[in-house]
């Protein structure tokens, strides 16, 4: 909260706003289609994200069709099941969350938080989107190769995923899942240099580090993760194509398949679990931090009070993506790796729980005494920071060797990853479209439909993953195409199984509610006006909602304060606006 | 992975000092008034430059780890270390030279000296272009010797780092020869010195890339390697 007595400065020169050096499209073609507005190139993302999103929908409805009532669905033989599942894993893991996240919300919200016309590199970031497009397009067409999709698992662990037994492995799936991740990445590169360099230097006057909104330290940080960690992605896809197409051996070790030895010899699979995972750790916070910093905006706005610990909640940021750096191996407690390390890494795991938990404290703080608005993108933040908290509590569990290595097979695993990294994310993509779909149209969402997807989505995950845990506790595996009646598993759990699934059908249901009140709104949503939630951040303040080419008009804004002057004592509205420099300067003397 | 370890210890140690010089002990809820720290240029630095910084981060954090997957491959039972055909030091040295051409065209630059600007571009140029043609002769006297990408895991690595600095290089060309006309007087003259700073700095990267890719082919680099991983163990 502001000091309002506090002296400002009154000698502020004007904005100096050089000539536009904008890129100005001349047809329909360049405006809509080929942009570099990064506003545009922001919905093309998640148009495209939401697109192969709706298919990772359908596919675990399909799993879930087949875990719940086996042999209910013809198709569904062995080797599309696991194909099924390794394509609602990448495309959920990679192409929906890391998609939308960095480039959707980031390529909207960059140049308009920290007072940019855009990005800095408006045709890198162009070329940016269309590789992505290519990326999931290549993805796509694994679905109508011959032998269809890799059924390699999401992990692409070799040598399974490049052999004759699993789907995919000699023919087309995994050449087509390798490329696309490669394109991605590439793609990725390009955007994120633009997120990294316009949040660098292009940030408005006033707008300090400091004063920026706690989304774009989190868009910032898992960005620079993300540029780190990629590469390692990188690495394993070109080793393992050299693997496959050339028959190297870089992963590869000496095989018998069916009588026949393979010219494959001498290679570690251990090698390429060491480098996917090096990406896979900090990818679970490319996602995570873009969330944190999300529902830390939201929270505040709606509860109408200043983030409390605004600088504990950068540092955290910042730590928690140094520290993701370091944990990676707790993917690998039963891969047969030097058990001396399972210590450290343990050890690392833990202490990352210090910044996160301080993080969720910081959270309950704001809301505890703030005017709470049960609105929607805050009925979102709330369900985010209890379901964190409970995936955030049985990884605490799983990253402890001794209970990892019992539960590693089983479906509490897959509950835990879906509570942290699955469903959690994805309540915070819903608020956040809730909380900014206004300013993207000048429309707000319909409040019923919002309110019904909510309840729906909240109380059906919970419906579908803590069964789930139990389920996993009970012994149950992950990774079987059907479980049958194994002497293992003591407890009955096919009714549970069944009733998970009907729950995740319930819940695919309302996101489709979801998207026909996104589409349904852009005519018949009630009007917004600028700034309906009252908000101080600067993206609210443009001359125009929504935006219009160059966000600002004729001159950029002067930041005057952080993102979090709310129900300031004195102040004429319940918040300050970054750009406004109240108290006014006292007239001066002619 | 004790290389990308060591990488990202010098990178996350750059952000930490950079982060230490970004006032983030300051109070922000107690700061009013356009902050003269936080101009549309708050480095005072091309944001070409930045950009470029951060590009070689992610391209040393590429060679890092193909470098880690080196070092834990090689540790196997298989592996046979491949013989280093002499034009390899051939062309380090024509890439050196491409590196002190380009060098000697900045000063030059710098001097408005023309003349001095086109002939030492157009060295570095023929340089640069004698390194990748020199690369492949290698790649063809090893194939020749017997030396296949398949047969070893150390041939597969050979070809498939060399491979992909040679890829680097080739965009770094694209990126030169966008520069150039303008030394000639028919492209852009006022973005040239920066575009030249700019391909300088990448030359200069990739000759150190590929300087410690041919300590790792050597081996010279193993028993460094040997300390950091008993130092991380």
């Amino acid at each position: 909260m502001v000091d309002a007595t506090q002296e400002i400065d009154t000698d502020i020169p004007p904005a100096e706003v050089p000539e536009l050096e904008l890129y100005h499209p001349k047809s329909w073609w360049t405006t809509y289609v080929f942009s570099q507005d990064a506003k545009i190139i922001a919905l093309q993302y998640s148009g495209t994200a939401f697109a192969i999103g709706l298919v990772a929908l359908v596919l675990s409805w399909l799993i879930r069709l087949q875990l719940g009532f086996p042999g209910l669905v013809d198709f569904i033989t062995p080797e599309a099941y696991y194909q099924i599942v390794t394509m609602h894993g990448m495309i959920m893991v990679v192409y929906l969350l890391t998609a939308l996240f960095l480039g959707g919300f980031g390529n909207y919200l960059i140049p308009l938080m920290v007072g940019a016309r855009d990005m800095v590199f408006p045709y890198v970031n162009m070329l940016s989107y269309w590789i992505y497009l290519l990326a999931v397009l290549v993805l796509v067409a694994s679905f109508f190769a011959p032998g269809g999709p890799t059924g390699a698992g999401w992990t692409l662990y070799p040598p399974q995923a490049i052999l004759g037994g699993t789907p995919g492995g000699q023919q087309a799936g995994i050449l087509l899942m390798l490329a696309s991740l490669m394109l991605f990445i590439i793609g990725f590169t390009m955007g994120g240099l633009n997120y990294v360099v316009t949040i660098l230097q292009g940030r408005t006057r006033g707008m300090t580090l400091m004063r920026m909104p706690l989304t774009l330290w989190g868009i910032f940080t898992a960005t620079v993760m993300a540029l780190l960690a990629f590469p390692a992605l990188f690495v394993a896809c070109v080793m393992m194509m050299f693997d496959r197409v050339l028959g190297t051996s870089f992963f590869m070790p000496a095989l018998v398949e069916m009588g026949e030895q393979l010219k494959y010899g001498g290679g570690s699979p251990i090698l390429f679990q060491h480098l996917f995972w090096f990406f896979g750790h900090p990818e679970v916070y490319i996602v995570a931090l873009p969330a944190f910093g999300i529902v830390s905006d939201l929270i505040s706005v709606h509860a109408r009070k200043n983030i409390f610990g605004y600088r504990m909640m950068v540092w955290a940021i910042v730590i928690i993506g140094a520290l993701s750096f370091v944990v990676w191996a707790h993917h690998m407690y039963v891969s047969g790796m030097d058990p001396r390390f399972g210590f450290f890494f343990a050890t690392t795991t833990l202490v990352i729980a210090v910044p996160t938990a301080l993080k969720v404290y910081n959270w309950i703080l704001t809301l505890w005494r703030g005017d709470i608005h049960l609105r929607l993108p805050m009925l979102f933040a709330l369900a985010f920071i209890v379901t964190f908290l409970n995936g955030g509590l049985t990884g605490l569990f799983l990253g402890n060797v001794v209970v990892d290595v019992p539960l590693s097979d089983t479906m509490f695993v897959v509950a835990h990853f879906h509570m942290v990294m699955g469903v959690a994310p994805i309540l915070v993509i819903f608020g956040a479209i809730y909380h900014w779909y206004p300013k993207i149209t000048g429309r707000m969402l319909d409040e019923k439909m919002g309110r019904f997807h909510f309840w729906v989505t909240f109380v059906g995950a919970y419906a579908i993953f803590f069964p789930m845990h139990y389920v996993g506790l009970v012994g149950v595996p992950r990774r079987y195409v059907e479980l049958g009646d194994p002497a293992f598993v003591t407890t009955p759990v096919h009714g549970l199984n069944a009733f998970i699934t009907v729950a995740a059908l319930v819940v695919g249901f309302a996101q489709l509610v979801f998207l026909f009140n996104i589409v349904w709104s852009l005519r018949h949503g009630r009007p917004s006006g600028g700034n309906p939630w009252g908000a101080a951040s600067l993206e609210w303040q443009t001359p125009e909602t929504p935006p219009g080419h160059g966000n600002w008009g004729r001159e950029l804004p002067i930041v005057y304060r952080w993102a979090y002057d709310y129900s300031v004592p004195g102040a004429p509205r319940d918040f300050i606006a970054q750009d406004d420099p109240w108290p006014q300067p006292p007239a001066r003397p002619s | 992975m004790s290389v990308i370890l060591v990488f990202l210890v010098v990178v996350i140690g750059f952000a930490g000092w950079w982060l230490a010089h970004q006032r983030l002990l300051s109070k922000p809820w107690l700061e009013v008034g356009p902050d003269p720290l936080g101009g549309p240029r708050p480095t005072g630095m091309p944001t070409e430059k930045i950009a470029l910084g951060i590009f070689l981060a992610v391209v040393g954090a590429l060679f890092a780890l193909f470098a880690s997957a080196y070092f834990m491959r090689m540790e196997f039972a298989d592996w046979r270390p491949i013989p280093i055909p002499r034009i390899v030091w051939l062309n380090t040295g024509v890439l050196v030279l491409a590196s002190v051409a380009l060098e000697c065209a900045l000063a030059a630059d710098r001097q408005h000296d023309r003349g001095s600007l086109r002939l030492s571009l157009a060295a570095g140029a023929v340089a640069t272009v004698t390194f990748l043609g020199g690369q492949l002769v290698a790649w063809r006297d090893l194939a020749a010797s017997g030396y296949l990408v398949t047969g070893n895991p150390a041939n597969s690595f050979f070809y498939l780092l060399t491979g992909l600095h040679g890829l680097h290089i080739l965009g770094g060309l694209v990126a030169l020869a966008r520069a150039t006309p303008a030394a000639w007087g028919t492209g852009d003259a006022r973005g040239l010195r920066l575009r030249l700073e700019l391909c300088v700095a990448y030359w200069h990267f990739l000759l150190f890339v590929w300087l410690c890719l041919l300590v790792l082919f050597t081996g010279w680099a193993t028993g460094f390697v040997n300390i950091c991983r008993g130092f991380l163990t």
